[in-house]
């Protein structure tokens, strides 16, 4: 199985993906704010689906857009957390020790 | 569509109140004392220290409260007080895996005397791939971002 990670390149298709990084959503709640059309925003969320990185499944007339929990995504969203904490640990270590030399 | 577009590396930059070369020697020579302890690879026995051995090739490992050593990866490139480059070699559970590096890389640049810019990039990440579906475990489960997010808050209401 090889992984296609499509798209995390393209500014817009990063901005898509982080707001479903908040939540599930339907593509006319995704293309509210962004400016470009309907039809685009499906042509990424199509090339994000292809790269395993976003799920969907039909809600009535609806299709829902998901993080692929199963996808790399997820492990990047992780490590993304992880450092933000451990380099606020970091500076308060160094507050917490006096003096400018180790 | 043969499209093979990377996952973009985690960034993150942070400036610390110190002086160049103790911002870089917290953040090598003193890492168990800030590391997150939810974050250990060691099953046995809690987090008590982390070693990074002051050397390209030099070992980076975990000691555990009960003095076992849990190998975290290797230093690649060693330039005091301004960049040190890591071999992550962690998986998506939080296990050593030699077959398996992704780039840490750490870069200290002065602000004046008394504070340091400290930029971190984990890269190569495309590389945890393998283990992407079974990081699913790590990921829901109480290690994972829900723990994290939790352990942060705890931190920060201190």
């Amino acid at each position: 199985m090889t992984y296609a990670f499509a798209a995390l390149a393209d500014p817009t298709r990063r901005r898509i993906f982080e707001r479903l990084a908040t939540g599930p959503a339907p593509v006319g709640q995704l293309a509210k704010g962004l400016p470009i059309s309907r039809p685009a925003v499906s042509q990424h969320l199509a090339a994000l689906k292809n790269a395993g990185l976003v799920t969907d499944h039909a809600e009535g007339t609806r299709r829902i857009y998901r993080i692929d929990p199963n996808g790399l995504a997820a492990i990047r969203i992780w490590l993304d957390q992880f450092w933000t904490e451990a380099l606020a640990n970091y500076a308060a270590e160094i507050e917490r020790s006096p003096g400018d030399t180790p | 569509m043969n499209l093979q577009i990377l996952p973009a590396p985690v960034r993150k930059s942070i400036v610390v109140k110190t002086g160049i070369d103790k911002a870089f020697a917290v953040f090598t020579g003193s890492m168990g004392r800030w590391w997150p302890a939810t974050h250990s690879t060691n099953r046995a026995s809690p987090l008590a220290e982390v070693i990074m051995e002051p050397s390209p090739q030099g070992r980076w490992y975990e000691r555990g409260q009960d003095g076992s050593e849990c190998q975290w990866g290797h230093v690649i490139a060693w330039e005091p007080p301004h960049r040190v480059l890591l071999a992550w070699q962690l998986n998506g559970e939080w296990q050593f895996d030699p077959g398996l590096v992704t780039e840490l890389e750490i870069r200290f640049t002065p602000q004046g005397a008394h504070a340091t810019r400290v930029e971190l990039e984990h890269r190569n990440l495309e590389r945890l791939g393998d283990h992407a579906e079974r990081a699913r475990t790590a990921f829901d489960g109480e290690g994972g971002w829900a723990g994290l997010l939790a352990a942060y808050a705890d931190i920060a209401a201190r």
